[in-house]
């Protein structure tokens, strides 16, 4: 792991989280939305935090993609789920919403989750053939290293 | 009434986002490292390999169906709950799915993560 990938991480980790708070400022404007009226759905993309929220999910989305590039999926969403500490935060000092204890607890254990996930490989599943570009890969770390 | 179209929703994309996190993984898995793909032979490149791949586009289609029942979900629930809920649920299925899909090697330390991300789900939804 370099320090770039750790910023391919981070990335994930800080994307997904204010993007979801955008997302969720935005629907509450919105208002609900009834089974009956689904297009309101598709028209909601129209709020300004809505589309900021969007935006910051397609940033994700890049720096998702990149990371399960080089890692294992069972490695990459436990290690971006600090997410949701960044999340309660934001949803109770900027969303107003209330946090009880109990979610703080549950926010605890999610980030022992990612404390135990993140001590191991990032990568546990090799191809069966041996990959030519293998060798190439770890001079190039080596170097940003 | 509002609880149950929430936890509806979280059903909703804890299925789709499973779905789609297995073939874009395994899309990106196919495409290589992409820093490296990069370096190589430029974006370009990357962007071709990436947008070509039939699992990736799979995959976009799950994350978009899962995308929309969020933004369903959200407006009827709090974001404190619906996101991380539906999120971690959709990390302990991973789990299972990535270890049968995608052959990844899923040790104690990763089902250990599991159980203690599958309890802070739990209380975050008591």
């Amino acid at each position: 792991m370099t320090f770039r990938k750790y910023l391919v991480l981070a990335g994930v980790t800080l994307c997904a989280s204010i993007g979801d708070s955008l997302l969720s400022r935005g629907m509450k404007q919105v208002g609900n939305i009834s089974l009956n009226h689904l297009s309101d759905v598709i028209l909601a993309v129209i709020n300004p935090s809505v589309a900021l929220g969007i935006l910051l999910l397609l940033g994700f989305f890049a720096s998702y993609m990149t990371a399960l590039s080089w890692a294992d999926l069972t490695y990459v969403l436990p290690a971006t789920s600090l997410g949701y500490v960044l999340l309660t935060l934001i949803a109770k000092f900027y969303l107003h919403e209330t946090v009880t204890t109990t979610r703080w607890i549950g926010i605890l254990l999610i980030s022992a989750g990612v404390g135990f996930v993140t001590q191991g490989p990032a990568l546990t599943h090799h191809p069966a053939k041996p990959q030519p570009h293998d060798a190439e890969y770890e001079s190039a770390s080596a170097r940003e290293q | 009434m509002k609880q149950a179209y929430a936890w509806g929703a979280i059903a909703a994309i804890v299925l789709a986002s499973t779905t789609g996190d297995v073939l874009l993984s395994r899309a990106m898995k196919q495409v290589g490292d992409v820093g490296a793909l990069w370096r190589q032979s430029g974006l370009w490149t990357v962007l071709k390999a990436i947008l070509r791949n039939p699992n990736f586009l799979l995959g976009v289609v799950a994350m978009t169906t899962a995308f929309y029942s969020l933004l369903f979900g959200l407006s009827w629930g709090d974001v404190s709950l619906i996101a991380p809920a539906s999120a971690s649920l959709t990390f302990v299925t991973n789990a299972v799915a990535a270890r049968i899909f995608l052959h990844e090697r899923v040790d104690h330390r990763r089902w250990m993560a599991a159980v203690l991300v599958a309890g802070g789900v739990v209380l975050l939804a008591a």
